[in-house]
């Protein structure tokens, strides 16, 4: 049981500030966020896209504006748990008691939902049945290539990981690369390697398809295509593989009780708690009157749910407004002085 | 104010009056219609506004910009008629536009 002064669900760029303002004024935290890397949506969504609305910052893109924020960080060495959903909630005593999909828990009166617009999760295929055969046969990563071996292999996606798996697995496996047209986005490099693979047979590449149907019973045994002319063609396949990047979904925080609107949660302006006592939504997650989906905004709402976090943390103490030009106590967390 | 119809997957018809200069995607977003997520608020990163545009409609529209189509390839069920909405920018040309929202976003 990991104990903590406050917890913040998410390591978007409102995440990281929040945890900032938290260390500043002198509380632990510790940061969650269900995505392998630092920078929520900034990082998966837009790293080379030019932002230009941050206040003091003429132009930084969404890569730029996480690895500052993780400078911004560093005198204050907090502990992040990435690759980590958080699944439940439950009030103990004073405390909230939080738990992973992979089996962490923290103890915490101050909860911090900076969730952006829900965690990252793979896009999937269409057809339904393609669930009974997830992470049996069909898989949205790949953990361990060996199961691979000397297998035919169907990959779906027209990204970098769709090709680059293609050109990995040929060497261990039968591959059709399947996409809905001919134009691909990956690395140039990587594309001419499948084209060569496809001359010399090692790639069996199959553009304007798409799946619409999965057959098999305990195992996927074969696949059924489908190109914009309506012609249908079954491939045999062991395995399936869908590369279509990710999507954001709420996911078990709709069920802890919170207020929600359109997706959103329901905070007031003063801490930005939510309906639960110690709970607070800050960021793009939050709804309110006014509410601007803005980065900006996400920072103020940051740190006024860090000062209400104070209270419920050090309930015998007092807090202190303090300015970081002249406070030597703030001075000293941020190892500018003895 | 040019009229916007918006289908849902279940065959409800919505027709609303959109401001000139307002995408498609704000269009049904701020009618509550439902079907368009538009999670990432119209950046063009997340495909989740994409609509189906009905046949006679779809060579008058302005072409896809680059990019568009990369991010088509992560709709849920994509077809020859896919757009964006929040790339489809309502002017007086698109009176009468008619978009088909799918059955999921993603």
């Amino acid at each position: 049981m990991n104990k903590t002064d406050a917890l913040i669900i998410g390591a978007g760029p409102t995440g990281l500030f929040t945890a900032h303002q938290l260390k500043l004024i002198g509380l632990n935290c510790e940061v969650v966020d269900n995505l392998d890397k630092i920078g929520g949506q900034c990082i998966e969504l837009y790293p080379d896209k030019p932002i230009y609305d941050i206040p003091a910052v003429p132009e930084c893109t969404g890569e730029e504006l996480t690895n500052n924020l993780i400078n911004q960080l560093k005198p204050f060495g907090i502990k992040f748990h990435l690759s980590e959903r958080v699944e439940e909630v439950k009030k103990e005593n004073n405390n909230w008691i939080v738990k992973t999909n992979n089996g962490k828990s923290f103890s915490t009166p101050n909860v911090i939902i900076a969730g952006g617009v829900g965690s990252f999760e793979p896009r999937k295929f269409p057809p339904k049945e393609c669930e009974k055969f997830e992470n049996k046969s069909i898989f949205y990563s790949v953990k361990d290539k060996k199961i691979f071996d000397g297998k035919t292999v169907s990959i779906f996606g027209g990204g970098d990981s769709a090709l680059d798996w293609a050109v990995e697995l040929s060497k261990i496996s039968n591959v059709n690369l399947v996409h809905r047209r001919e134009e691909f986005r990956g690395a140039q490099a990587t594309l001419d390697k499948v084209k060569e693979l496809t001359k010399s047979g090692k790639i069996n590449l199959l553009t304007k398809y798409q799946l619409v149907n999965v057959n098999g019973s305990n195992k996927l045994e074969s696949i059924d295509i489908k190109n914009d002319d309506g012609e249908i063609k079954n491939l045999k396949t062991d395995y399936a593989l869908g590369f279509f990047g990710l999507i954001m979904q709420l996911g078990p925080i709709a069920n802890w009780g919170l207020n929600i609107d359109k997706k959103t949660i329901e905070v007031d302006t003063e801490k930005f708690e939510t309906n639960q006592k110690g709970i607070y939504a800050v960021g793009d997650i939050c709804t309110y009157p006014g509410k601007l989906k803005l980065i900006l905004s996400g920072f103020h709402e940051g740190a006024l749910a860090a000062r209400a976090c104070f209270k419920l943390a050090r309930p015998n103490e007092k807090y202190r407004f303090e300015f970081t030009t002249t406070s030597s106590n703030l001075l000293k967390r941020l190892g500018k002085k003895e | 104010m040019p009229k916007i119809t918006y289908i849902t997957s279940d065959a409800k018809n919505y027709t609303i009056d959109v401001d000139n200069g307002l995408t498609v995607m704000e269009g049904a977003v701020q009618n509550d219609i439902p079907g368009i997520d538009a999670d990432c608020g119209g950046g063009m990163a997340c495909a989740t506004c994409h609509v189906y545009v009905t046949e006679d409609w779809f060579d008058k529209l302005p072409k896809k910009e680059d990019g568009e189509e990369d991010m088509i390839d992560m709709a849920f069920e994509p077809k020859s008629n896919s757009r964006l909405s929040c790339q489809l920018i309502v002017s007086d040309e698109l009176d009468g536009l008619v978009v088909n929202i799918p059955s999921k976003q993603g």
